[in-house]
């Protein structure tokens, strides 16, 4: 079986990200840029399903600017075997993303797809949904735990009211949480080694994908800032402060 | 005046919280209907719909297919019933909850728009303000003229609505073709006890790495049964097995808005902090002075847990 898995290049998860002066974006000059910290998931499991036998291939694309190469490279040094990179500078949207992501699949024909739950950037929690719908395939998203019985992939998912299980035929997508697994680290002869392996970049425009309606982006603005509170010395002080706000019941 | 689907999450026996709150996003938009998807035996649901004020129909979805909430069952259903025959609906929209993220996006995709993801404040009937980057930055979206509006709601952005209304119940018939690739094995629920349900409760006491172990939680246990709170923690918590995955607060966990917040043993980490923005008040307990979670405390007390707690105990005793 072939593995599917999408890759988002997003601001590192450890950067305080700020508003750009004119409020078009946010400041990306100088800023480090990582895989998607869920992506980073759904390529270790793919690799850990390879090594255990269930699968045969892990191809990594991405839909990106030119530098999303960088994070192809590091998904290869991890240890998938090849890297597509379908070449678009200007924001691809999630209905769109799933678009190029059903025309990929028809030409790869993979037999699971592994994404990230979200992308820690627009946090739109929305592709993989949206590409089993068009794929018209069963989804498991929010997943921390995996299991394949022949055909059929049962999956653990994190619901707001606990661990819910399901059983999804195969081909399906998978979006994956970040209790699913501690993907590896990446050593010095892995990065050399994947700089060997097929990356292919191609022109956007070659998917075909008909483009949907998209949200128009306006204002960006930084968040309404708490307001700096007090140390208190004692727990008598706590007490009494919270009295005196009143929101002790 | 528009017409605003809303979709109900509910377990079967009651309907999700953050519906009521979604109402109150939803009635700002146009005429709300709700739909609640069910089994004959799982209706309950409904007549609490009925009752939130600003619902002025509840349409009722029955279907032995609609035994559990699988996305790939509902979305179908959901779609046609946006389409609507003559008369479809401008905007639809779910809580984000785990069950609104799964489920919506789906229904985008096979009706073709783009979805709008935790919507936090209307700005008019096309554009409204959402939270990115882990809510480090809030963005205007507008979403184009002559397509429905599909979104989630964030539910801690908005006020609960009441329980007033008395709207009709009118069962709807969803002609759609329902997959059987997805199939429910089973809810494997943490129980909280009796305590007061995470996403609603006015008090949570929440819990970090500092706490240590899965035994030392009970000091957090405790203090929320005094308060009569209910029980949150830090990522960290959760990955070291402390607490169950449903108690995590935060960007990937529940999002959350009560009038009193205890953070004790956890750093404040923007993660964290996003699922807190809407709190009352935030109360941080950590025996680093500098960490981070005392730029965002409204009341702060530097030192150890495991001494203050005990002390915090026998003062709220005194105290009542
Ligand atoms: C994509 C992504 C999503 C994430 N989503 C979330 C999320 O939803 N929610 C979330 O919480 N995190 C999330 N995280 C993780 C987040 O970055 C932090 O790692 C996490 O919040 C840290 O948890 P903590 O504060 O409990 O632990 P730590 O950062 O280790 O802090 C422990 C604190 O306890 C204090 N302490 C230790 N002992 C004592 C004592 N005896 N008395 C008093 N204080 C003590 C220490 O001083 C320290 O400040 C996410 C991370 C990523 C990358
Ligand atoms: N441009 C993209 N290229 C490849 N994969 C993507 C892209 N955008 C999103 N994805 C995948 O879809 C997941 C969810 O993204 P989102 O719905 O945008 O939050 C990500 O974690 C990725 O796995």
């Amino acid at each position: 079986m072939k593995i599917l898995v999408g890759i988002k290049r997003v601001i590192d998860y450890n950067v305080r990200v700020q508003v750009n002066r004119d409020g078009t974006g946010v400041v990306k000059d100088g800023v480090k840029m990582s895989i998607n910290p869920f992506d980073e998931i759904a390529v270790e499991e793919a690799l850990r399903m390879k090594e255990r036998g269930d699968a045969a291939e892990v191809v990594v694309v991405s839909i990106g600017p030119e530098a999303a190469q960088q994070q192809l490279r590091t998904a290869l040094a991890m240890g998938a075997d090849r890297a597509i990179l379908y070449q678009a500078e200007e924001e691809v949207q999630p209905l769109a993303a799933a678009r190029a992501l059903l025309a990929i699949i028809k030409a790869e024909d993979p037999g699971l797809v592994l994404l990230g739950k979200q992308a820690i950037d627009d946090d739109a929690n929305q592709v993989g949904q949206m590409l089993a719908a068009l794929w018209d395939r069963p989804q498991a998203t929010f997943v921390s735990g995996l299991e394949f019985i022949d055909s059929v992939a049962r999956a653990t998912r994190e619901v707001d009211a606990g661990l819910e299980q399901i059983d999804v035929e195969l081909p399906a997508v998978i979006t994956v949480d970040l209790r699913l697994n501690e993907p590896r680290f990446v050593k010095m002869p892995d990065i050399m080694k994947a700089k060997r392996k097929p990356l292919d970049i191609r022109p956007f425009a070659e998917l075909g994908v008909e483009m949907p309606p998209q949200l128009e982006t306006g204002l960006h603005e930084p968040p309404p800032k708490r307001q700096g509170g007090i140390k208190v010395e004692s727990v008598e002080a706590l007490v009494k402060a919270l009295h005196d706000k009143g929101v002790l019941s | 005046m528009s017409r605003v689907l809303l979709i109900a999450d509910h377990d079967g026996r009651t309907l999700n919280t953050g519906i009521a709150r979604s109402v109150a996003c939803a009635r700002q938009l146009g005429d709300v209907h709700v739909a609640v998807f069910h089994t004959a035996d799982t209706d309950a649901p409904c007549a609490a719909a009925a009752k939130l004020d600003g619902v002025s129909r509840v349409l009722s979805v029955s279907n032995p297919a609609n035994n559990a909430p699988l996305a790939a069952v509902l979305a179908p259903q959901i779609a046609e019933l946006a389409n609507g025959h003559e008369d479809g609906y401008d905007y639809v929209l779910a809580p984000s909850t785990t069950f609104g993220k799964d489920v919506l996006p789906r229904v985008a995709a096979l009706m073709g728009v783009p979805q709008v993801s935790d919507l936090m404040e209307v700005i008019d009937a096309r554009t409204f303000k959402r939270p990115i980057y882990a809510g480090n930055v809030i963005t205007t979206v507008k979403v184009p003229e002559g397509i429905p509006v599909l979104a989630t709601v964030r539910i801690a952005s908005f006020p609960s609505s009441g329980q007033g209304a008395t709207a009709n119940i009118v069962s709807a018939t969803v002609d759609a073709e329902l997959p059987t690739h997805t199939r429910y094995v089973g809810l494997e629920e943490s129980g909280g006890g009796d305590r007061p349900d995470l996403q609603s409760a006015r008090c949570v006491v929440a819990g970090g790495r500092g706490v240590g172990s899965k035994k030392n939680f009970d000091i957090i246990f405790r203090l929320a049964d005094k308060l009569g709170a209910a029980v949150g923690a830090s990522r960290a918590a959760v990955d070291a097995g402390y607490v169950p995955n449903d108690m995590q607060v935060g960007q990937t966990g529940k999002i959350i808005a009560p009038d009193l917040y205890f953070a004790i043993g956890i750093s404040g980490a923007i993660q964290h902090m996003t699922g807190i923005k809407d709190a009352g008040c935030i109360v941080a307990i950590n025996k680093d002075g500098d960490a981070p979670i005392f730029e965002a405390a409204d009341l702060g007390l530097v030192g150890d847990l495991f001494q203050l707690l005990p002390e915090l105990e026998k003062a709220l005793d005194a105290g009542e």
